[in-house]
């Protein structure tokens, strides 16, 4: 097993970024929804940098808007106060630099996993020649040689969602945002998955933003994590994960690595139960 | 595995047992007509009908009359496709369009379509273009909602996917939204097709014009039963090409389900 190093033995520079050296600065973004029950504030005030290479984590209870911020940065939703920039370019809509990777199954069924994959270079206009050998090149490195040809409903859910992150790679974004892409895997497999992720990620130095339920999965992948509070979601503590990379799930077993989910957990837990009793609040609302 | 898994488990027995089972029904009536449960001036017995499969070939000429009828069911197979289609893409892309004609299509796709046939003979006139813009009229309204609801059960996180590649609407529609709903758009398809077939021979039939709906009319006329069942089968060997059409175009355009 790798050794682990403290935090307060941690070599490498700080994974924090200046706004102006950031690929990524999500800054004051407010996000309200109307809904019938009257107005819901999702976000308020959440601001973020992201350094070329860096990996971050969003953690946050259910209802927290972590999603809301995903599609916010992913450029799928408008109508929201602050700015989001990347590689200084403001995001006003989807951008050619973020590829996104969702919680849902997202592979195209009538398409193999090869033809998946080259979709985005098929968009592109690549030749179908170039598209098939970039297409192959990222499918081995999800770890799917031997499956070009089977369709998704031929692969378990885990291979399914390589695939989806194989496909979002070919489109080399500078960013990649990942919104709890193994949220419907069992833990071993999402472990698994996590090392795939953190050889890939030591590949490609692909600049990542994993939004995410899970501590495990956070601490195991992030440089850092910020802990968001439940509704208005908003910034609660930016956790620096100071464990030496490369990383694998082993990582899992160390003692700094409990540290940081009891730390993390110590700030979502008063969170969570907020959630909690709102969502019972709510039910019992409901069904009087 | 024992003997008899290997058989059911081998590529070629669901079709020696739907053949097996077609066999075998075609004996028990037959049996059931010589004992004299069913009345052989109701349904003439299966060895009638085999041995009238010559004579209508030979004396009615059956096959061009097949050829006929599935020349105007591929005619308004045709025109349901491409206007049922577009009609369903049509009400998906506008809501106020929709919302306005929705009830209605589903009406229509209720409706005893054949009655409007008088309508259209003093339209087209007592030729083939009546008999397929019948088919054309029943079959339409299945198609419009089929391809509606495929293009609306479109799952949103696939949408999602190709917003965040920056597709045009264009390749939004025909790189993701149409192939996400193929197995719906040809559903509606299949019933639209029948619900032209029907309408076609029944047509045939009622206005005494054009291929096997006539030739059954004319059949039953005579009181010659045996020949009005064979000349039905090959109304089911038309429904039967209709449908392997539209199978292998289906995976041809989606290769998996």
């Amino acid at each position: 097993m790798a050794a682990v190093t403290l935090p307060s033995e941690r070599g490498a520079g700080a994974p924090g970024a200046k706004p102006q050296d950031a690929i990524l600065v999500v800054d004051g973004i407010s996000k309200q929804f109307e809904t019938p029950e009257g107005v819901v504030r999702a976000l308020d005030n959440v601001s973020l940098t992201v350094a070329p290479g860096e990996f971050v984590g969003v953690i946050g209870p259910s209802g927290c808007g972590k999603s809301t911020l995903f599609n916010i940065i992913g450029g799928l939703l408008d109508g929201y106060d602050g700015s989001v920039r990347v590689a200084g370019e403001p995001v006003r809509g989807p951008h050619p630099s973020i590829g996104m990777i969702f919680q849902e199954e997202s592979t195209f069924p009538w398409r193999t996993v090869l033809d998946n994959v080259a979709f985005p270079l098929e968009i592109a206009g690549v030749p179908r020649a170039e598209r098939y050998d970039k297409a192959r090149h990222f499918v081995s490195l999800v770890g799917l040689d031997g499956f070009e040809r089977r369709y998704p409903a031929e692969l378990s859910g885990g291979m399914r969602q390589r695939v989806s992150m194989a496909r979002t790679l070919a489109a080399s974004p500078k960013i990649m945002l990942m919104d709890e892409p193994f949220a419907s895997l069992d833990e071993q497999t999402r472990l698994l998955l996590g090392d795939k992720v953190l050889q890939i990620q030591q590949e490609l130095k692909q600049t990542t933003l994993l939004i995410t339920h899970n501590i495990t999965e956070a601490v195991q992948l992030s440089d850092r994590v910020l802990v968001m509070t439940y509704r208005p979601g908003k910034m609660k503590r930016m956790v620096d994960i100071r464990l030496p990379r490369p990383r694998t799930s082993e990582v899992v077993s160390s003692e700094a690595f409990g540290r940081y989910v009891a730390q993390i957990w110590s700030d979502l837990r008063e969170e969570a139960s907020r959630g909690m009793r709102d969502d019972e609040a709510r039910q019992r609302t409901e069904h009087k | 595995m024992s003997a008899a898994a290997t058989i059911t488990k081998s590529r070629g027995f669901p079709l020696v047992l739907s053949v097996g089972a077609l066999v075998a029904f075609i004996v028990m009536v037959e049996l059931l007509i010589r004992v004299g449960v069913i009345n052989r001036f109701i349904v003439p017995m299966p060895s009638e009908i085999i041995s009238a499969f010559p004579r209508i070939v030979q004396e009615e000429g059956v096959i061009s009359r097949f050829f006929f009828t599935a020349g105007e069911a591929f005619s308004a197979s045709i025109l349901v496709s491409l206007f049922g289609v577009a009609g369903g893409v049509l009400l998906y892309q506008f809501r106020l369009l929709r919302r306005a004609t929705e009830t209605w299509v589903a009406a229509v796709a209720a409706a005893p379509l054949v009655l409007i046939y008088p309508l259209y003979l003093v339209i087209f006139g007592r030729n083939a273009t009546t008999i397929v813009m019948m088919g054309f009229t029943a079959g339409l309204a299945p198609v419009i909602l089929k391809t509606l609801e495929g293009l609306s059960g479109t799952r949103r996180v696939l949408i999602n996917v190709g917003r965040s590649f920056n597709l045009t609407s264009s390749q939004q529609f025909w790189k993701i939204l149409f192939p996400a709903a193929l197995p719906t758009i040809f559903v509606g398809l299949r019933l639209g097709l029948i619900f032209a077939l029907i309408n076609i021979v029944g047509v045939e039939f009622l206005i005494n014009f054009g291929g096997l709906g006539q030739l059954i009319n004319e059949l039953a006329e005579r009181y010659d039963l045996a020949g009005t069942y064979a000349a039905i089968c090959f109304v089911i060997l038309v429904s039967v090409c209709v449908f392997m059409l539209t199978e292998r175009l289906e995976r041809w355009l989606r290769p998996v389900d």
